[in-house]
C-alpha cells in the first residue's frame, strides 16, 4: 500500500517534470554538465570552448553543493557528464549503477587560511589559529571542505575550537569577509574566486590533505558527453584549470 | 453648588454651561446628534475638550490647559451597554471599583456584595457575564457602578438597550439607588426624566434651549423639542394685545385671565386634541385658523395624528377617513382661543 | 444545520481540494520516506538531541523576548496615532517578508563584531558572535512581527469601551492594562505567541548567516537537518519529521488554550 502511494506521488511528480523540459539529449543539442558549485568559472570557460569546437551543441551547466547535484541525478535527473568536489560523492552515484564509465581525477585543490584581506592579525600558520582570541570558522565534517580540514588537523596534529562549522564554503567565506570570524579553512580555489574580502595563508599540512574532483559520464550519455571530459582532461581544459588555482592530478 | 460646567467646541458650534446641585439628578435630552453622550464623555474625561472649564465639588476637572486624568475624576459612567468585563464574574466586576480604590480584597467582596443586594442581584454573584440577560447585566453594572463611590455618576441612556418588559423594573431599581445621587442622565424617554430626574436640561443645535423642572418644562414648553416631549403644539412670536403673532405673521387669539404686556418674547401652546381639521377653511365661530399642508399621517387605535411640520392635531380615525386626508393635502387646522396658553419665554 | 443552502459553486470545492492536496501530499511523502527501523536510533543520537534541545530553548526564549516586547509594541500602534505611523507599522512588519537571509546579513551589520552596535558591546564585554545569543536574536528578529501583528489586530478588535468604562471605576492607566486589556486580548497573545514560537522554531536563513552552526551552541534543528542532507538524508528525513511533530503539538496546544479562552 505505502509503496503504491509512493510510486503513485512519483509518477505525477516525474509526469509534472517531463511535460516542462525535454529530457532527450540526441535531439536537443544540449549537453547537461552537473558540477561541484567550486568548478564554476573553470567549467564556464571550458563550455565555452567546447561550444566553439562543437557548432550546434550548447553546454547546459548545473551548479550547485556536490551533494545536491548527486541526489538529483540518483533521483533520476538528466544529468551527461557529474563533476562533483570529492571522490565519496562520486561513489554514491556510482555505487547506484548510473555511471557510463568510470571516473577520472582531473583536478586537486588544497586547503588555505582565509583570512581577511592584508592579514591583519598575521596569521602565519595553523598553529596562529589556536591562540586565543582567534575566531575560527570550519565547514562541518559533513560536507566536503570540512572533511579535508578534519584530515588537515590530523596530519598537523593541530587541534582547533571552531567557534562554527559551517554548511558550505560559501558560508565559511562569508563569516570571514564579513569580519564575524578572523580565519576560516577553504580551498585555495575558493579564496581566488572570492575577489578582494579575503587572503590565503598557505600552510604545511595542507599538502596532505588533497581533495580531488572526479568526472564521469552518467547513464546513457552518447559522444558529446565524452568529448567533453577529454577536454576537461586535456591539455586546455587543464591550462584553463590551472589558471583558477586548482592542481594537476598525480599521473 | 457640586458641578460646574461649560463645554465650548467653537467647530461643531457647541457653548454649553450648566451646574448641578449635591444630590440632583438631571435629565439631559435633545434631539438626537445634539451633543448630549460627547457632553458626557467631556465630564467623565474621555474626551479633552477644546476650551471651556468645568469644577467637581471644588475639584477643577479641566481648564485651559489643566486636564485631570479619568481615573481620578470621582466620575462614573454608566451606558446604555452595561459592559461587563467578560474575563471577570459579576462579583469581581462591582468590586473593581473598590479594589482600584485600594480596599483589600475580601472587603471589595463584601461591599461588592452589598451593593448587588442593593440592585436585587445578590444571586448572580458567581455568574459570568456572558451568562446573563440584559436587564440583569444593567443591573450589576449599575452595583459595580456605586460600588466606586462617585462623586457623580453619568448615565448615557441606561434602558435602551433593555427590553421593554425589563425596563420598567430597571427604572424602579434605578429610582431608588439615584435618590439623592449627584446624577447626569442622558435619556429619550420623558418617563425617565419624570421619575428619576429632579430637573431636566434640553440641548439642541449646541445650546442648551431649557433648563428647569421637569414637569414645569412639560407643562410649559419653551422649545420645540420640549413641547413634542410633553405632545402639545408650541408657536413662538411676540405678545398683541389680545394674543401672540409669530415672526411669520401669523396671528394667534387667546383667552387670558390676565392681560401680557405687548411686545414681548411669548410662547402660546395648545393640545392636538383640540385642533379641528376642516378641507375648506371654516367661517363664523371665534377660531384661530391655520392653513397647512400635511407631512404625516400616524394611525393608533381609534384616532388618528394628523401632521403638518412641527403641528399636530388628532381627531377620530372615522372622521379622518371621512375628510380624505392624504399626505401632501392642503387642509385647514382650527383651535379655539379658549384652548390657548400664552406666556413669556 | 443540515440542508442550509449554502451557495457555494462545485467548481470551488474542487479547487479547494486541489489547494489542500498540495499542502498534504508532500508531508504524506516525507512520512513514507521515513527509515522506521533506524528512526528511534536517528532522533536519539547526540547531535540529533542536542539540535532538539537547542532549537526549543531559543525559541522558547525568543517567544519571551517576543512577548515582552510585541505586547507594547502592538499597543501603541493600536492605540496611538502620530505622525509616520504608517511608515513604521509597515517598517516593522517588513522581517515577515523580508527573505530570513536578509535578516542575518542585517543582523550581522548591526550586531555583528565589526556591526553598528557590535564594537560598543565588545567594549562592555559582550560579544554575540557566535553564540546561543545570536541564534535567539535572529530568531525573535523574524517571529516579532507575527505576534505584533496578530495582537494589534485582537486590539482594535476589542476596542477601547471596556478601557474607558475601568478608567471611569477608578483604575489608572497600569490598572486597567493589566486587569482589562491584556485579559480581553489573551487569545490574541497566545495565538500571536504560538505563531511567534513556529517561527522561531522553523528559523533557519537568518540564524545561518548570522549565528553560526555549532553543534550545542549554534546548531539548531533545522541547520542540523540541512547539514544532515549532506551526508545521510535519512537522519535528515526522520529529524524532519520531528520538526513537523513539535508543530503539530504546538498548533494543537494552542488550539486547545484558544477553545478554552472563548467565551
Amino acid at each position: 500500500m505505502t509503496r503504491r502511494l509512493r510510486r503513485l506521488v512519483s509518477a505525477v511528480v516525474v509526469f509534472a517534470l517531463a511535460s516542462c523540459s525535454n529530457t532527450d539529449p540526441a535531439t536537443d543539442g544540449v549537453l547537461n554538465v552537473y558540477a561541484a558549485a567550486s568548478l564554476q568559472a573553470p567549467f564556464e570557460e571550458i563550455a565555452a570552448e567546447f561550444e566553439a569546437a562543437h557548432p550546434g551543441l550548447s553546454v547546459q551547466l548545473n551548479l550547485a553543493g556536490s551533494s545536491d547535484l548527486a541526489t538529483q541525478i540518483i533521483a533520476g535527473a538528466p544529468a551527461e557528464v557529474f563533476a562533483p568536489a570529492n571522490a565519496a560523492t562520486m561513489e554514491q552515484v556510482a555505487a547506484e549503477g548510473l555511471l557510463a564509465s568510470p571516473s577520472k581525477t582531473f583536478a586537486t585543490n588544497v586547503l588555505t587560511i582565509a583570512v581577511a584581506a592584508g592579514n591583519p592579525l598575521g596569521i602565519e600558520s595553523l598553529e596562529s589559529l589556536t591562540e586565543p582570541g582567534i575566531a575560527t570558522v570550519l565547514c562541518a565534517p559533513q560536507v566536503p571542505c570540512g572533511a579535508a580540514a578534519a584530515a588537515a588537523q590530523e596530519v598537523s596534529g593541530v587541534w582547533l575550537e571552531p567557534v562554527s562549522e559551517e554548511g558550505s564554503v560559501t558560508d565559511v567565506l562569508g563569516k570571514v569577509s564579513s569580519g564575524q570570524a578572523d580565519a576560516g579553512l577553504v580551498y585555495v580555489t575558493d579564496v581566488d574566486a572570492a575577489g578582494g574580502g579575503v587572503d590565503g595563508v598557505p600552510f604545511d599540512a595542507a599538502a596532505q590533505a588533497v581533495n580531488t574532483y572526479p568526472i564521469a559520464a552518467v547513464g546513457s550519455s552518447g559522444d558529446p558527453a565524452s568529448d567533453f571530459i577529454d577536454l576537461v582532461l586535456g591539455e586546455s581544459g587543464q591550462e584553463i584549470l590551472s589558471s583558477h588555482g586548482f592542481g594537476k592530478p598525480a599521473q | 453648588m457640586s458641578l460646574d460646567f461649560t463645554a465650548h467646541v467653537p467647530a461643531r458650534d457647541f457653548n454649553v454651561r450648566f451646574s448641578l446641585a449635591t444630590g440632583e439628578t438631571v435629565a439631559l435630552m435633545g434631539p438626537n446628534g445634539a451633543g448630549k453622550s460627547t457632553l458626557l464623555s467631556v465630564l467623565a474625561g474621555l474626551l479633552r475638550p477644546d476650551c471651556g472649564s468645568a469644577t467637581l465639588d471644588g475639584k477643577t476637572l479641566y481648564d485651559d490647559g489643566e486636564w485631570l486624568a479619568p481615573h481620578t475624576r470621582g466620575i462614573v459612567l454608566l451606558a446604555q451597554d452595561a459592559l461587563l468585563f467578560p474575563h471577570l464574574s459579576v462579583l469581581e466586576n462591582v468590586a473593581f471599583g473598590p479594589r482600584c480604590a485600594g480596599v483589600p480584597r475580601s472587603a471589595a467582596r463584601k461591599e461588592a456584595h452589598r451593593w448587588l443586594r442593593e440592585v436585587d442581584a445578590a444571586d448572580l454573584a458567581h455568574r459570568r457575564p456572558v451568562s446573563l440577560s440584559g436587564g440583569q447585566a444593567q443591573r450589576v453594572a449599575v452595583a459595580r457602578a456605586l460600588a466606586a463611590e462617585p462623586a457623580l455618576l453619568l448615565l448615557d441612556e441606561p434602558l435602551a438597550a433593555l427590553d421593554i418588559s425589563v425596563a420598567p423594573m430597571v427604572r424602579r431599581m434605578l429610582r431608588r439607588v439615584l435618590e439623592g445621587r449627584s446624577a447626569i442622565i442622558v435619556t429619550h424617554d420623558i418617563v425617565d426624566a419624570l421619575l428619576l430626574a429632579d430637573r431636566v436640561v434640553i440641548v439642541d443645535g449646541g445650546r442648551i434651549v431649557e433648563d428647569g423642572p421637569t414637569r414645569l418644562v412639560l407643562e410649559r414648553p419653551r422649545s420645540s423639542f420640549a413641547a413634542g416631549l410633553a405632545g402639545v403644539n408650541l408657536m413662538t412670536g411676540t405678545t398683541t394685545r389680545d394674543g401672540l403673532r409669530t415672526p411669520g405673521g401669523v396671528q394667534l387669539a387667546a383667552l387670558q385671565d390676565r392681560d401680557l404686556p405687548a411686545g414681548e418674547e411669548a410662547a402660546a401652546v395648545f393640545s392636538p386634541r383640540a385642533v379641528a381639521v376642516h378641507r375648506l377653511r371654516p367661517t363664523g365661530s371665534p377660531r384661530n385658523v391655520l392653513a397647512v399642508t400635511i407631512t404625516d399621517l400616524e394611525q393608533h387605535g381609534g384616532r388618528t395624528t394628523v401632521r403638518a411640520d412641527h403641528l399636530s392635531a388628532e381627531i377620530t380615525t372615522a372622521s379622518a377617513a371621512e375628510l380624505d386626508l392624504l399626505p401632501g393635502a392642503e387642509v385647514y387646522f382650527s383651535v379655539k382661543s379658549a384652548e390657548v396658553e400664552i406666556y413669556l419665554r | 444545520m443540515t440542508g442550509v443552502y449554502s451557495g457555494m459553486p462545485r467548481w470551488l470545492l474542487a479547487v479547494a481540494a486541489a489547494g489542500a492536496l498540495f499542502l498534504i501530499v508532500p508531508l504524506t511523502a516525507l512520512v513514507l520516506r521515513v527509515d522506521w527501523s533506524r528512526f528511534a536510533e536517528l532522533v536519539t543520537s547526540d547531535s540529533s538531541r542536542a539540535a532538539l534541545l537547542l532549537s526549543l530553548q531559543t525559541s522558547g526564549t525568543s517567544t519571551l523576548l517576543c512577548v515582552l516586547f510585541g505586547v507594547p509594541m502592538a499597543y501603541a500602534l493600536a492605540r496611538t496615532r502620530f505622525r509616520g505611523q504608517r511608515v513604521l507599522r509597515a517598517l516593522v512588519l517588513l522581517p515577515l517578508v523580508l527573505p530570513p537571509v536578509v535578516g542575518g546579513i542585517a543582523l550581522l551589520y548591526t550586531f555583528g563584531r565589526q556591526g553598528l552596535l557590535g564594537e560598543s558591546l565588545r567594549v562592555l564585554g559582550v560579544d554575540i558572535a557566535f553564540s546561543t545569543a545570536a541564534v535567539v536574536l535572529a530568531q525573535t528578529f523574524v517571529a516579532l512581527p507575527f505576534l505584533v501583528l496578530s495582537l494589534e489586530g485582537a486590539l482594535r478588535t476589542a476596542g477601547t469601551r471596556y478601557e474607558a468604562v475601568a478608567a471611569t471605576l477608578g483604575a489608572g492607566p497600569t490598572t486597567v492594562l493589566r486587569r482589562v486589556s491584556l485579559p480581553l486580548v489573551r487569545p490574541g497573545i497566545v495565538s500571536g505567541a504560538v505563531l511567534s514560537f513556529a517561527r522561531a522554531l522553523g528559523e533557519f536563513g537568518a540564524t545561518l548567516t548570522f549565528a553560526g552552526s555549532l553543534q550545542g551552541v549554534t546548531r539548531t534543528l533545522p541547520l542540523e537537518i540541512y547539514l544532515q542532507r549532506e551526508t545521510d538524508p535519512d537522519a535528515a528525513v526522520a529529524l524532519s519529521l520531528v520538526l513537523v511533530a513539535v508543530a503539530v503539538l504546538v498548533v494543537a496546544v494552542a488550539h486547545r488554550i484558544h477553545e478554552g479562552n472563548a467565551p
